[in-house]
């Protein structure tokens, strides 16, 4: 899907869809030099903002695994990844049905803990799962991404008729999702 | 430069002084033995093991309990001769643990290990990587080598956990050199959590009383427990996609039946991984549409008892959780309320008026809709709990029930002690009439104190209904009740316990001296099983020492007490439970003012109970404030005391 593309979260057959999930995954890029083989550890984090009305009324990010609420749930900190050398390293699941009546919008956002930029970091990608059936919704390919360390990489939005997805894919630079709320704000 | 080791790398020291620094993620617990040239320990289990227990040997120091970061303080020059390697264990703190705490190393993040100087500057660093079912981990090495010492990456995992790796190191008491360990961590985590501790992810069978006999069964059941779960279905992934503690969601394949109105917070697991050991109902009624119906013993467990247990404490999260959903919903209508007000306020144009009425009104209207929406919400999760509640409540084993319940009629003398016991009930203001069960772990492990500030009559009952219920929950002999009384105020209510034949007592006219004479007996005992068990020693007490539980009641304290006996008192709240010693001290803390502060951490230590419903008690996942309300024998019943009479005429037939 492209940048700003929206898709309706609700299946065909009427139904919409009840959880979804973030994966993030990478793998720390080899230093050249004297010591050639050796890497660097590199600290990627997803976090997700719960949104009321424009207002951030809750986090989910590696010291507040669980919203206040149990709907999103970071499954736990990674801090150097390549774990599962392709599959995620850190995931956010999102039970929707769950989600506070008031939360109306939901961001997800990829942080480099450790300061190095995405053209650092290998094999480093983010996406949007459908959890109840396993298939990907959004995909990111964050590797080559230039000298940053931040992507607001989509949201998902409480509409008349279920929620639905949007891309966002806006790169930004901060250490944790604190540093991106200015940048988030334009995407809501 | 720092020095990225690998597996087996080993690199040199520039100091005898360092820090190593562990960062895993999850809680772990650190320790450190000392081992001579082939690496077998040294010495006996005071001299070669600092772990949270035994926090400092000669030129170690480990932190006191389980963290994500640690520091560890090393000073190789000041080792004994004798030592030739110093090994950094790290192990998952199992049985302690809080909820949710990963079962394995490969479920949590990789530990990193760092070795710095004194002022931080890293000398080498280690990643342990690869790790799958391991609970403890033999992170790295410091080594003498011709008269210098080094580094070397191990990362030994042991999928039996510490009583694995110590059987490695050659100690033969590994098991109970392990139960020592998980206490001292449980101990320490007890003091920073409001509420008992939560039942671990997965938890193994009861163990039996395996090797540590006698005196130490009450610390046995934490040594082969954190064996055992790495025997339980350890995820294959790297991180576990399932809720910690309910887990009785259907595989996809099915979600319909759940979703809808199912557990509000189970999320499918992925079809790869192995489903935990279920019993057959935990499915449910799985067609498609239809509401989940909830049944008793829906949760994980290895017997029903634990099933329930964990069921209990996954209504009691759900709850706190779906109200807080509807309590930040309530907030953010009103707050937008007042904001859209303050907006029209600002405007002269919209300050008054008819329109002024109407955006008013508009504003009203839509805070009152989001209020309703939330309300609905939250009324269809409570109709859900409370239909769980309805169904649980009933097939509560008599431990975990209230003294209402007729199992209680049906009462025998158990073969061995329940997994946790009722101290009373927990509400909400939201939902007043779903009353979630407060379970405490046995054995307990920290004190109780009933606040008789409000009732000093009602909060003697109390005690002496959690005391029955526990003399109830133990077999016959395992557990003995005393009861410190100078005031003489307790008489008429500690007269039933006194029926059984377990209540030990001096007589109020014996004062200040019976109080001492109690007290030196119970420190005593508490001293000897701690040189006991840190000796590694635990089978060789003196012949005829009572292994029973002890349960030590004082009425109005600090009446009759003198300054040695409150120190006492004080040792037997921090040291007695790990030595099976409990305290369930009825006072109002008025009455102790004279102390000032230095009774406080005596007041924290111990968990509070009032004998009239009181919110003070906070959740550990939100931190709502609980009205707690204790389990009380309804007026006029007399199951108390034929429950007391069946323990009074079971004695004689076990020789107790």
């Amino acid at each position: 899907m492209t940048k700003g593309q929206k898709i309706s979260l609700s299946k065909s057959d009427g139904g919409s869809l009840t959880a979804i999930r973030m994966g993030l995954g990478w793998q720390a890029a080899p230093r050249r030099g004297l010591f050639g083989s050796r890497t660097r550890e590199i600290d990627l984090d997803a976090s997700a903002v719960l949104f009321a009305d424009k207002q951030p009324v809750d986090v989910v990010f590696f010291q507040h695994l669980t919203s206040d609420d149990g709907s999103v749930r970071h499954t736990g900190d990674n801090l150097v990844g390549g774990a599962g050398q392709g599959g995620d390293d850190e995931s956010i699941l999102v039970d929707l049905q769950r989600v506070p009546v008031h939360v109306d919008q939901i961001v997800f956002t990829v942080n480099s803990f450790t300061g190095q930029t995405f053209a650092e970091v290998q094999n480093a990608f983010c996406r949007l799962v459908d959890e109840t059936n396993g298939q990907e919704l959004a995909r990111y390919t964050l590797t080559g991404g230039g000298q940053y360390t931040a992507q607001i990489m989509a949201k998902v939005q409480r509409g008349a008729s279920g929620w639905s997805m949007t891309a966002i894919g806006t790169p930004a630079n901060g250490r944790t999702f604190q540093d991106l709320i200015p940048a988030i704000l334009p995407a809501l | 430069m720092t020095a990225e080791l690998v597996r087996g790398q080993n690199h040199p020291l520039p100091g005898t002084r360092m820090e190593i620094r562990v960062s895993a993620g999850t809680p772990v617990v650190a320790a450190v033995s000392l081992g001579d040239e082939q690496g077998r320990v040294v010495g006996d289990s005071t001299q070669w093991l600092a772990h949270p227990g035994v926090p400092q040997l000669p030129g170690i120091e480990v932190p006191r309990q389980a963290a994500a970061e640690h520091r560890l303080a090393v000073d190789l020059g000041a080792m004994p001769p004798a030592v030739h390697r110093v090994h950094v264990l790290l192990a998952l703190p199992g049985a302690a643990g809080r909820p949710g705490a990963p079962a394995a190393f490969g479920a949590a993040p990789a530990p990193h290990l760092a070795v710095t100087t004194t002022e931080g500057a890293a000398i080498a660093a280690f990643t342990i990587t690869g790790l799958g079912a391991e609970t403890a981990l033999l992170a790295i090495e410091l080594y003498r080598r011709q008269g210098a010492w080094k580094v070397r990456a191990v990362g030994q995992g042991y999928q039996g956990g510490l009583p694995a790796l110590f059987l490695d190191q050659g100690v033969p008491d590994a098991a109970a050199v392990a139960a020592t360990i998980d206490e001292a961590v449980g101990r320490e985590l007890s003091r920073s959590v409001d509420l008992p501790p939560v039942p671990r992810t997965v938890t193994s069978p009861r163990p039996p009383a395996t090797a540590a006999q006698g005196a130490a069964q009450q610390s046995a059941p934490a040594a082969p427990s954190s064996s055992a779960s790495s025997g339980a279905p350890a995820s294959s992934g790297p991180v576990d996609y399932r809720h910690p503690r309910r887990r009785s969601t259907p595989p996809p394949a099915q979600p319909p039946g759940r979703t809808p109105s199912g557990s509000p917070y189970d999320t499918p697991a992925t079809p790869a991984q192995p489903q935990p050991p279920q019993p057959a109902a935990a499915q449910g009624s799985g067609q498609p549409g239809t509401p989940h119906t909830p049944v008793a013993g829906d949760a994980t467990g290895w017997s029903m008892e634990e099933r329930l247990h964990n069921q209990v404490w996954g209504m009691f999260e759900d709850l706190s959780r779906t109200v807080a959903a509807y309590r930040s919903a309530v907030d953010f209508a009103e707050s937008r309320f007042e904001q859209e007000l303050d907006r029209l306020l600002a405007d002269p144009r919209t300050r008054g008026g008819p329109a002024a009425e109407a955006a008013r009104d508009q504003a009203q209207a839509r805070q009152f809709a989001l209020v309703d929406q939330a309300r609905a919400v939250l009324d269809r999760d409570l109709a859900q709990l409370t239909a769980e509640a309805e169904v649980v409540e009933p097939a509560l084993p008599a431990a975990f029930a209230g003294w209402e319940n007729p199992v209680w009629h049906a009462y025998r003398v158990p073969d061995q002690p329940p997994l946790a016991v009722r101290l009373g009930a927990l509400t909400l203001p939201e939902a007043p009439e779903l009353r979630i069960p407060l379970l405490a772990r046995l054995p307990l492990d920290r004190g109780l104190w009933i606040d008789s500030s409000e009732d000093r009559g009602l909060a003697m009952e109390t005690a002496v209904a959690i005391a029955a219920r526990l003399l109830a929950s133990y077999p016959v002999g395992g557990f003995a009740v005393h009861a410190l009384d100078p005031a003489g105020s307790g008489g008429k209510a500690l007269a039933p316990l006194g029926a059984t034949g377990a209540l030990a007592m001096p007589p109020p006219a014996a004062g200040v001296a019976g109080v001492g004479e109690v007290l030196n007996r119970l420190t005593e005992r508490v001293d000897l099983l701690q040189m006991a068990l840190r000796g590694g020693a635990a089978d060789s007490l003196p012949p005829g020492f009572d292994t029973a539980e002890q349960l030590l009641i004082v009425n109005e304290f600090p009446y009759g007490f003198d300054d040695r006996a409150v120190n006492q008192l004080r040792y037997l709240a921090d040291e007695g439970p790990r030595a099976g010693v409990h305290l369930l001290l009825v006072a109002d803390r008025e009455d102790a003012s004279a102390y000032g502060p230095v009774l406080d951490p005596l007041w924290r230590s111990l968990l509070r109970l009032t004998p009239l419903p009181s919110d003070h008690l906070a959740d550990p996942w939100v931190g709502h404030a609980w009205t707690f309300e204790p389990s009380l024998v309804p007026p006029g019943s007399q199951v108390l005391t034929q429950v007391l009479r069946q323990i009074a005429a079971a004695r004689p037939a076990y020789g107790a």
